[in-house]
């Protein structure tokens, strides 16, 4: 089976949870033995400074770790990028402007980027058409809003099936806040176009239901699953000899819920001072985190990492006593599954998709700051506590594979083709 | 000849409530009135008091044939006392008729036994004249929480008197010998150790509605045959179950309580059949052999041990750190703390704990009225963190006021 997948960068070029997701699912795929044609963005020379060439780096690791030659990569030059908002696209339109930089497209056409982030969306799916033109496949996998269009595109020029893969709807990144209606038509009008549906969670899937008007049985719930590197689990980095350390991995941004675990840190540090609260990410939110830890007279006991990738992500983990998730929506959420991998207790916000899955934590609502405090006292205070819910959570996160997920995924392709 | 001796155990926890951290120091209400209260009621309406009035119905029309014997715990006496009397009036008419027992255990369902037997003691004795007080009569034969059993029990037990103990006939202490028969365990010299015979328990504890199960549907007719094919091969037939069996564990419209009703008149066919009690069964037949339980059991899941318990380092922890209040507890002489500490001793607290089969989703979750073990065992060490704390304000006060009393003392 061959599948025309449209993703995203993958670790450790990615920025959050969606290109950790991508990869896990096409090495998942390239084990089911099914080829894979991914088509990923790549920014233009001026932009990429920050996350360096990705063809190169990418395509050489892919291609070599087992593999088997199932994926093949097709560049597509785009400003877009996940999780980005319509601000942060007008800026690096500004600056493909400003530095005059002009790159061609494989025909020697001047590539001219679309002026708003919807225009660059509408002309990233015109290019996909040229390679949905050229390439052999029986299905089509969009991943997350910003593909739909191509998704869509690449099923109108060729007649294949399109599936999309919904990650994180407008609802979950409002946080409650209301949505971006433009963002809103683009998914409903991905759900209506495609064939199935394949859903992070059960969570996910009553979103799309309730707020896309899409029938329940259009929609396949997948969970994502968690990687397994070969690296051991190592405790050595220790940032205090006294401290418990208490650590949130994740965007600053409303969706994550920063706010309730610096307001639990406040509680939890009345009973026991001797803890280390870690922030490690960077959103939206960081200066209104920093100014609220200086309100809660706990900024001493506080340490911000900024943006951590690679290595430093689970040397995060391992440095940790508890991880604590306390999103306010979270579609899945991975990143308590790598914690888990790297012997951390974790304790979940109720309102995600992976405490659908996950026994072994300790679960909260995202609101209850009492009880997220109580859990995290725990943790702190009876070893027996943490030691149980390390060694179980480690026992149950080895359960949870990609190859798995991708069978479901495959599951999924066959019931769309049977149906043809 | 062969005696079919029928045992249920009745127990209800004192279940607690949400206990957060924040609230140690200013709280000292622990459980959780009005779900225990909507459970005895529960438990009262579907299996108590229709399993008792049947039992009595059938006590009575066979004349004296027909015998059953209990275990009631004093939690359960107590909460039936608070919330639904009318189920200690119909234990108290059963009592009546001669023809049930009643069994000893510890007031509290608790594993007393393992880590105080001071406590353990004293919680028997409680039992025994609870027992004493309500039903008119006084135990002789002695069952421990969850049937926990191994050798030094057994010597602690007759060193207390009983006549006889239950346990599991576990196939491990059994090997090739049946429980069909009475045994001693090797540190004994008089009592007689009574062993279920698990599948025929289980057969209608468990299996009786599982269309999943080749023997499914159960009827009286064939259960009767397989209690007949005995009948050369044993004295007794242990049958040791929890009450909630009829009606809770196995819903009325599986036709569980039709298949009771019907069962003694059926079994009864047989000339060589007959009932029996606990007593009865260690007055009449001699032991056959001598045990040796030097791990200890119990009739819990799969591994019949203490893994259900005492498996993991959360319940491991909340036990030792239960006990290593004990002495302050009873120290303070206070009724309420003392009362609050041993319903914490009962078993079931660490149960909600257990950590084994949790993914799976299994009969412990079913149980359990936290979200997850985890969150048992933090309400438990925050509850026992509050009686600490309220142990020692007691004792402050009391030292300084003796500490008043000699200046004054002095003075004069």
């Amino acid at each position: 089976m061959k599948v025309l997948m449209f993703g995203w960068e993958f670790p450790p070029f990615n920025k959050g949870g969606l290109g950790t997701a991508c990869l896990g699912l096409t090495k998942g795929l390239a084990h089911n033995d099914v080829d894979v044609t991914f088509v990923i963005p790549k920014a233009p020379r001026g932009i990429q400074a920050k996350h360096g060439h990705v063809k190169l780096m990418i395509a050489n690791n892919v291609k070599g770790v087992g593999y088997k030659g199932h994926v093949e990569f097709e560049e597509m030059r785009t400003l877009l990028a996940p999780y980005m908002s319509e601000e942060e696209y007008l800026k690096k339109y500004a600056i493909t402007r400003a530095t005059g930089i002009t790159e061609v497209d494989d025909d020697g056409d001047e590539e001219v980027y679309g002026k708003d982030m919807y225009a660059e969306i509408v002309r990233y799916a015109n290019k996909a058409t040229l390679i949905a033109r050229n390439t052999e496949y029986d299905i089509i996998h969009a991943h997350d809003w910003m593909t739909y269009k191509a998704g869509i595109a690449a099923k109108s020029i060729s007649g294949k099936p399109l599936v999309v893969h919904i990650h994180a709807t407008e609802f979950d990144r409002g946080g409650g806040n209301g949505v971006n209606q433009k963002v809103y038509d683009i998914e409903r009008e991905g759900f209506h176009a495609a064939d199935k549906i394949i859903a992070v969670s059960q969570l996910t899937k009553n979103t799309v239901v309730y707020h896309y008007g899409v029938p329940e049985e259009k929609v396949q719930v997948v969970h994502n699953a968690v990687e397994f590197n070969e690296k051991e689990v190592s405790h050595e980095s220790r940032i205090s000899e006294t401290d418990k350390i208490v650590l949130f991995l994740g965007r600053l941004t409303l969706q994550k819920g920063p706010d309730y675990f610096v307001e639990a840190a406040a509680k939890v540090l009345e009973k026991e001072p001797n803890t280390t609260f870690v922030i490690a990410g960077d959103g939206d939110m960081e200066h209104y985190i920093i100014n609220k830890c200086a309100d809660l007279d706990i900024s001493n006991k506080v340490l911000f990492t900024g943006f951590l990738r690679g290595d430093d992500i689970d040397k995060a983990y391992s440095m940790a006593d508890l991880y604590v998730m306390p999103s306010v929506s979270e579609p899945f959420g991975i990143t308590p599954l790598e914690a888990l991998r790297n012997g951390t207790p974790i304790l979940i916000s109720k309102q995600s998709g992976v405490s659908e899955v996950v026994s072994h934590a300790l679960k909260c609502d995202f609101w209850d700051i009492n009880q997220m405090a109580n859990q995290m006292l725990a943790v702190i205070q009876y070893p027996s506590l943490q030691a149980d819910l390390t060694e179980n959570g480690l026992n149950e996160v080895m359960g949870f594979s990609w190859n798995t997920a991708a069978a479901n995924c495959v599951s999924v392709y066959n019931s769309v083709l049977s149906t043809r | 000849m062969v005696g079919i001796c029928f045992y249920f155990q009745v127990h209800q926890p004192w279940r607690m409530r949400q206990y957060s951290v924040f609230e140690v120091g200013n709280n000292s209400n622990y459980f959780d009135e009005e779900k225990n209260r909507e459970i005895a009621l529960k438990v009262a309406r579907k299996c108590y008091l229709p399993m008792n009035k049947l039992l009595l119905s059938l006590i009575e029309r066979l004349d004296g044939k027909f015998k059953i014997s209990f275990s009631v715990t004093g939690t359960a006496l107590d909460q039936f006392e608070e919330y639904c009397p009318e189920v200690i009036e119909s234990f108290k008419k059963l009592a009546k008729t001669g023809c049930v027992e009643f069994l000893a255990e510890t007031y509290y369902h608790s594993l007393s036994v393992l880590e105080s037997k001071e406590e353990f003691k004293e919680q028997v004795t409680l039992h025994r004249k609870r027992i004493k007080d309500l039903f008119g009569v006084t135990p002789t034969v002695f069952r421990n929480t969850e049937l926990i059993f191994n050798n030094d029990i057994a010597h602690t037990i007759e060193e207390l008197g009983y006549k006889a103990i239950l346990a599991e006939g576990a196939d491990h202490i059994l090997g090739w010998r049946s429980p069909n028969f009475l045994y001693r365990p090797h540190t004994c010299e008089k009592i007689k150790l009574l062993l279920k015979n698990y599948k025929l328990s289980d057969d209608v504890a468990f299996r009786f509605s599982n269309k999943g199960w080749e023997e499914h549907p159960l009827t009286c007719e064939k259960y009767t045959k397989w209690i007949n094919s005995v009948n050369g091969n044993g004295d007794v037939i242990n049958l040791f179950m929890d009450y909630e069996t009829f009606g809770e564990h196995q819903w009325e419209d599986t036709g569980i309580f039709k298949f009771m009703e019907a069962l003694p008149f059926e079994v009864l066919k047989h000339p060589d059949n007959y009932f029996i009690t606990p007593s009865e069964e260690a007055e009449k037949y001699e032991v056959r052999d001598v045990l040796d339980i030097h791990n200890t059991m119990s009739w819990a899941d799969v591994e019949r041990d203490l893994s259900a318990w005492l498996g993991n380092r959360i319940q491991n922890n909340a036990i030792k750190e239960l006990f290593s209040i004990e002495k302050l507890v009873k120290k303070t002489k206070d009724k309420k703390i003392i009362e609050s500490w041993r319903r914490l001793t009962t078993s079931d607290h660490l149960y909600y704990m257990c950590t084994k089969w949790f993914a799976d989703g299994d009969v412990h979750k079913y149980f359990n009225p936290y979200d997850s073990p985890y969150d048992s065992f933090i309400n438990f060490m925050n509850v026992i963190n509050d009686i600490r704390i309220r142990c020692n304000d007691i004792l402050k006060k009391d030292t300084s006021k003796t500490a008043v009393k000699g200046t004054i003392e002095a003075k004069a």
